[in-house]
């Protein structure tokens, strides 16, 4: 081996080694010592009962429980485009829940997304947003998590392809993705709009759904609110570029967080009936912070959108019936009782010219409502319509849907409709298999 | 004039096709099992099978089942012959009023026909649109379960199809 030849081997070792300790030094988190189960008589009730309120804004359950399943028991499937992830158990049995965690445990896992035993979790887990959380709030989580029902359940094992399998890889994303402190403050906004922020970019994580991710599954900073998906959803856009024909106010978000629906705008479903459901129980101040906040940063609508917006608001004329004469009968027959009913929401239909379901690109949400309806919820004055998944067959969904998007949605037809409704159909139906027992009144069918 | 067949016989309705086809059935074609209740799709009193699945009819337009195969609690067995599931349902007692019976036996029979031996759970979810007011819910039930045994023997097994 020549001089050079032995220099440059030197090199190339120590640039391995350090590169594998600066890896190491990224990636690697200590573990901390288990813990027996703190007695639930151990927490001050208040701040118990404040980590209630916290749960519900942070929509915890409807990840950490499955339909028919223990509440915060986990093992729910998480689709996403890397593999299916399964919610953990956050009750606190001590084998296979957090029973084990001591405090700062919890606080690591919120703040930094790493478990107990030190290994990295999947952003599955929205610590991207949970790392604005402030150290009391996460304490009050606490509290109420180690308060409830310890249930023994193991989650699944998640099924991802090498190397996503491999959890130090999650450190890399980190440390693209992972940054504390991005909640916006401006003293001038008033506390209302900075409470709303906080809660909105943490623990809410509203942009968990409502921002579209980019290749590696973060959301993408520069298009924030944008619309993004759920299940077979379509999280509208929250920002400038909402299709909503008529814009959100403080006031109208506010009703629509707070009972469900609004009249200018219809009613929350799939995913988002579940977060209304959570924010049931939540302080009015809370509910009012977000919409406040929520409201501000959506700005006035798009440029071309404020026409289309103004135009709804006046027209109702059908000269898409003689476009598509059969998509406009099964309209007549099916929807217009409701929809052109003079019942009231949530009873009656909301006009149609004012749904963003029908006014947004993506027909998924117009599908599955009509497919799957919105079940009533027990206890309360909720929206209805009965799905007709099986009186209405694909060629006449089709012809609906165009229809819809015709007269209503003034814009150019759904592409790709067919699929669009095959896929809808297949996750109604998929629905239906899944299905067990029903659940507590607050859980409504997913789609 | 539309064409419907219910219960194995074809129809020609003269009705409007935004017609419910609960009021085709009981108005025009006489078929009073399927019940009104609350006219919102929202209680089961009016559930009928079409096509293997069961459906609301109170807010089923006619329209959309043109050409369709209707099946109603006549469809399914008669006073002397009784279908199983209305078998188990006598067996069982599991009427009292009766007045969501007729809509909740269609919505076991297409459960059944789909699932032969459903657990209590299913069948609490396929069974949870309906409402009933008398309160005789474990009997409906057993007789579900009643029903599926019935259909498994040797008898009764023709009769898991309907007409």
């Amino acid at each position: 081996m020549t001089g050079r030849r032995r220099i440059i081997t030197g090199i190339v070792a120590i640039v391995l080694v350090a590169g594998a300790a600066a890896a190491f030094a990224v990636a690697w988190r200590p573990r901390i010592a288990a813990i027996a189960p703190p007695r639930p008589d151990t927490f001050d009730p208040d701040i118990v009962k404040r980590g209630r309120d916290l749960a519900a804004i942070g929509n915890c359950n409807t990840c950490h429980t499955v339909q028919g399943g223990a509440n915060y028991a986990g093992g729910l499937p998480v689709p996403t485009p890397f593999g299916t992830i399964f919610s953990s158990n956050i009750t606190p049995d001590a084998e296979t829940g957090i029973g084990g965690w001591p405090e700062e445990a919890f606080v690591r896992a919120m703040r930094s997304g790493v478990g107990r035993d030190g290994r990295h979790l999947y952003p599955t887990f929205p610590y991207d947003h949970f790392t604005n959380v402030s150290e009391a709030d996460d304490r009050a989580l606490y509290a109420f998590l180690m308060t409830r029902q310890p249930v023994h359940a193991l989650p699944p094992a998640n099924q991802l392809a090498f190397p996503l399998n491999y959890r130090p890889l999650i450190a890399g994303w980190k440390l693209l993705y992972l940054r504390a402190g991005d909640v916006p403050s401006d003293a001038a906004k008033g506390a209302e709009w900075n409470r709303g922020a906080y809660l909105v970019e943490g623990l809410a994580h509203c942009g968990a759904c409502h921002t579209p991710r980019n290749a590696l599954g973060a959301e993408r900073v520069n298009a924030q609110f944008a619309g993004g998906d759920v299940d077979n959803w379509h999280a509208y856009a929250l920002n400038d570029s909402s299709y909503a024909p008529v814009r959100w106010t403080a006031d109208a978000l506010y009703a629509y967080l707070r009972h469900g629906w609004h009249s200018d705008h219809g009613t929350a479903r799939g995913p988002m009936a579940e977060v209304v459901g959570n924010l049931a129980s939540v302080p009015d101040t809370d509910v009012r912070a977000i919409a406040v906040y929520m409201a501000d940063i959506s700005g006035a609508p798009a440029p071309d959108r404020k026409p289309l917006a103004d135009a709804v608001t006046q027209s109702t004329s059908a000269d898409a019936a003689q476009a598509n004469a059969a998509g406009a009968a099964i309209y007549a027959a099916t929807c217009a009782s409701c929809h052109e009913g003079n019942r009231a929401l949530p009873y009656g239909g909301v006009n149609l010219a004012l749904s963003t379901a029908i006014a947004s690109p993506d027909p998924r949400n117009m599908l599955n409502i009509v497919l799957s309806g919105i079940g009533a919820v027990a206890g309360e004055r909720s929206p209805i319509m009965p799905g007709f998944a099986a009186s209405i067959d694909d060629a006449q969904t089709v012809a609906l849907a165009n229809y819809l998007r015709a007269r209503f949605g003034k814009r150019p037809a759904w592409s790709d409709l067919d699929k669009a409704v095959r896929d809808a159909r297949a996750v109604q139906a998929a629905s239906l298999v899944a299905r067990d027992a029903p659940t507590d009144s607050r859980q409504r069918g997913k789609p | 004039m539309t064409m419907v067949k219910v219960n194995g016989r074809d129809h020609q309705v003269d009705a409007d096709p935004d017609t419910p086809l609960l009021y085709v059935l009981r108005d025009d074609l006489a078929l009073n099992a399927a019940k009104f209740g609350c006219g919102l799709g929202q209680c089961g009193a009016c559930t009928v099978i079409v096509d293997g699945k069961a459906v609301l009819s109170c807010v089923t337009p006619l329209l959309l089942v043109e050409g369709k195969q209707v099946t109603t609690l006549e469809g399914l067995g008669t006073v002397a012959a009784p279908a199983p599931i209305q078998r188990a349902f006598m067996e069982e007692q599991a009427a009292q009023c009766g007045y969501c019976i007729a809509g909740m036996m269609m919505r076991a029979q297409a459960l059944l026909m789909r699932n032969p031996k459903p657990s209590d759970a299913q069948i609490r979810a396929e069974l949870e649109p309906h409402l009933c007011r008398c309160g005789t819910h474990m009997r409906i039930l057993r007789a579900v379960h009643r029903a599926a045994r019935l259909m498994d023997t040797v008898d009764a097994a023709s009769d898991r199809s309907i007409r």
